[in-house]
């Protein structure tokens, strides 16, 4: 939301106390909610207008009643004595914790022990951040989502932005078109945390096997943490073969760390859960596990994720569950299908969509501020501009796929109309 | 909070990511319950998902270079939060404090609140009331030294009044009662202890717009940023929740609830007291804070729990200062204090 702080009156009573730096250093506001204020300010000048928003990868579909019946079960029995329940333990329930060990990495070797509730992946971002302390090195993709730069702007690992919108002290990692998005590592230099988010936001790759063996190696030698954002996972199409989860890839219980969230997986975005992976075989170089140092940021500074969205998690995973959930994410996987051959009939340059709710349109030549603005203007419709993302997103649009399927379909008529 | 459930199900009733700010219509109603002549506005309060979590989106906040006073004892959040950030020198063993924290002793000899004449200047003033372990609820007389302390110092206070709805006389609830406090500080609030909603996960940060850095910034907008970076906004079902708390049968069945938890601190305080025990807090806090003069308290901690199979805590978990001391939580089903009372008598008698 946008605060009406006006510039103080030097009358004003101001503390002795200075402003945080770090927080200086932050170019501007958060991305997302930027893009909600001109989402307002649009709906300010054209208050009849039928805004559509593709931009915000906010999700739109009810909740499978499985989920939400789990959720208002628990919520009526928290007035009774047997079912009352208070703090739960920082790491979430236990039930919980191993169906996601059981059924999101089947095979794959993961301990109940391992996996941490949280209210979400943005939080889980933030939090792993405080981890690793102001003294780490970064590398991004770029374009990235926002999150792991801001947090790392925030927790002071960086110097100031340069006008390309850089932060001083992060590896990019250039992911374009060219190169696949992959980054060519053998030109990375080591840096001692490395975010990889896969699908990507925003640019809706997902990474290849063959891809993720080089990641998890370079890693390897280079001595370095991959955190792995894995929110997305579950639009991966079983056919692309593609990886859902790091853990997928041989050594890499020893390197990784997995963020993933039930966000765009069950349309948690208001009811806020998620988790995050760190196995007992993570050790900082002098041997301690870096588990256990999460667990007593978990333990400080976080209370546990709701109990309720918790409840509700678990029926997620059920059988029934699943399957209605399936049911929803293909409503936007179809929803990005639809996207990417209205971009695709106009002749433009598409990637992405097939295995995530993100579509990512090239406008070469064009500032891409310039084209959500156009968009925005001649069809209203909401997109974000890839610059949002690191100045590799310079020339490329997302769009999101969530939407009723009605919704989407009448903003691609418009952007047929409006592109021809 | 069912209905808000079940409502995810519907198109009309779903709701996707919520304003990180809050929903409009629960600032809207703790502003109007709990601030309403205090001149705090909607626009002021930050919903979240508890004090704790606050206190370290509090801390990122201000970054490592903050100096912290806090009370001592006091509630460990604030110290450790404190440590992770960078803000403190190493662990002291002989004196069991951090180095670059102030720690302001309370004790009984003090009226449990400090002697400000004698406390440097830092930048960040914690102060807990009622107060978490001790129990012991500021006066308005003592409040008003507080923020005249931090004005003359120009620092922040970080007022967390969680437990505001357990007092029983006339001392302040809210920070913002001393007149010039919106200017010094910023209050952390829960559902936690009214509502139950320890597991549920909802509370509240105010940050008036009137609080500005040095260089005139103010606060709340970089605390917004925080929470639009670092947070996505507490449970829309838990925030359903925190609206039916505030609704007139609501605020009655929280208070209700309160006064339950209130009637078992009262079965503990007469139990210590017929023994012997001198005692503090109680009267505004689910907390008793018990002396035992001379005594180690993590052997008094394993005494009681070896002999009676009773947890407690010991005081010098909340700082040196409460060495010699135990507290005594007044939660539990009432069959459960009123047993723990019977074998405490028998332990002690």
């Amino acid at each position: 939301m946008r605060l009406t702080c006006t510039i103080s009156d030097p009358a004003s009573w101001r503390t002795s106390v200075l402003r945080n730096p770090n927080m200086e250093k932050l170019k501007k506001g958060y991305l997302f909610p930027e893009i909600g204020i001109k989402h307002e300010e649009h709906l300010k000048k054209y208050p009849h207008a039928k805004v559509i928003s593709l931009g915000i990868g906010d999700t739109t579909e009810p909740i499978p009643k499985i989920v939400t019946s789990a959720m208002a079960e628990y919520a009526l029995a928290l007035s009774t004595p047997e079912g009352y329940q208070g703090y739960g333990p920082e790491k979430g329930h236990k039930n919980l914790r191993k169906a996601i060990a059981d059924k999101v990495y089947s095979g794959m070797g993961i301990k109940e022990s391992e996996v941490f509730i949280s209210d979400g992946a943005q939080c889980d971002i933030a939090r792993l951040q405080m981890l690793f302390g102001s003294n780490v090195t970064i590398a991004v993709q770029d374009p990235t989502f926002p999150g792991y730069v801001d947090n790392g702007v925030i927790m002071g690992q960086t110097g100031k932005a340069d006008d390309g919108g850089k932060y001083a002290g992060i590896e990019y990692m250039r992911c374009a078109p060219e190169n696949a998005f992959f980054p060519d590592l053998s030109r990375v230099r080591r840096t001692d945390v490395i975010f990889f988010c896969s699908p990507n936001n925003p640019t809706g790759h997902v990474a290849s096997r063959e891809q993720l063996r080089q990641l998890v190696d370079f890693a390897r030698r280079n001595g370095s943490i991959v955190v792995f954002d894995s929110a997305y996972s579950s639009y991966v199409s079983a056919c692309s073969g593609a990886p859902r989860s790091i853990y997928e890839i041989p050594g890499a219980r020893e390197v990784a760390i997995e963020v993933s969230s039930f966000s765009k997986f069950a349309g948690f975005t208001g009811v806020r859960l998620g988790w995050a992976v760190v196995p007992d075989e993570l050790l900082y170089s002098d041997g301690s596990p870096v588990a256990r140092d999460f667990d007593r940021i978990v333990c400080t500074c976080f209370n546990g994720a709701s109990s309720i969205a918790q409840a509700g998690g678990l029926a997620c995973l059920s059988e029934e569950g699943s399957a209605a959930i399936q049911g929803v994410i293909g409503v936007y996987k179809e929803n990005a299908r639809v996207l990417v051959e209205t971009f695709e009939s106009l002749g433009k340059e598409v990637h992405g969509g097939a295995n995530s709710p993100y579509v990512w349109v090239r406008f070469p030549g064009r500032r891409s501020w310039d084209v959500f603005a156009e968009i925005l203007e001649k069809t209203h419709v909401i997109t974000v501009p890839g610059s949002g993302f690191g100045p590799g997103g310079e020339g490329f649009i997302r769009v999101s796929a969530f939407g009723s399927k009605d919704r989407v379909l009448e903003a691609c008529e418009r952007l047929k109309s409006f592109l021809a | 909070m069912a209905e808000r459930a079940h409502a995810l199900s519907t198109v009309d009733g779903y709701s996707g990511y919520g304003a990180e700010q809050g929903e409009k219509k629960l600032r809207a109603a703790v502003a109007a319950t709990y601030y309403a002549d205090l001149g705090i506005e909607e626009t002021d309060i930050f919903v979240s998902d508890g004090a704790k979590c606050d206190i370290s989106r509090l801390q990122v906040l201000f970054g490592s270079n903050a100096k912290i006073a806090v009370q001592d004892p006091s509630y460990p959040a604030y110290v450790d939060s404190s440590v992770i950030m960078g803000q403190t020198g190493l662990y002291q063993e002989d004196v069991q404090k951090y180095g670059n924290i102030e720690y302001m002793r309370c004790s009984p000899e003090n009226g449990f609140f400090p002697d400000l004449s004698s406390v440097p200047r830092t930048d960040i003033i914690f102060f807990c009331s009622p107060n978490n372990p001790t129990g012991a609820a500021a006066s308005r007389e003592q409040l008003t030294q507080l923020v005249k302390f931090a004005k003359d110092n120009g620092s922040i206070i970080v007022y967390d009044s969680a437990y505001a709805m357990y007092i029983s006389d006339d001392s302040p609830k809210s920070i913002f009662e001393i007149p010039g406090a919106k200017e010094v500080a910023i209050e952390t609030a829960s559902f936690s202890k009214y509502a139950g909603f320890t597991g549920v996960r909802l509370g509240w940060t105010v940050v008036p717009k009137e609080l500005l850095f040095s260089d005139g910034h103010p606060v709340a907008k970089d605390f917004n940023r925080i929470v639009c970076t670092c947070f996505n906004g507490a449970s829309n079902i838990s925030q359903a929740g925190g609206l039916g708390c505030l609704s007139p049968e609501g605020l009655k069945a929280m208070s209700d609830v309160v006064g339950f938890y209130k009637e078992n601190t009262k079965i503990i305080v007469d139990t210590f007291t017929s023994l012997g025990f001198n005692v503090y807090g109680a009267k505004n806090a689910p907390y008793v804070w018990v002396h035992f003069p001379g005594r180690n308290s993590w052997d008094v901690f394993a005494e009681i729990l070896e002999k009676a199979h009773l947890v407690t805590t010991p005081g010098s978990g909340f700082g040196p200062g409460g060495e010699g001391f135990v507290r005594v939580s007044a939660f539990g089903h009432r069959e459960n204090i009123i047993e723990a009372a019977r074998r405490l008598e028998q332990l002690y008698k």
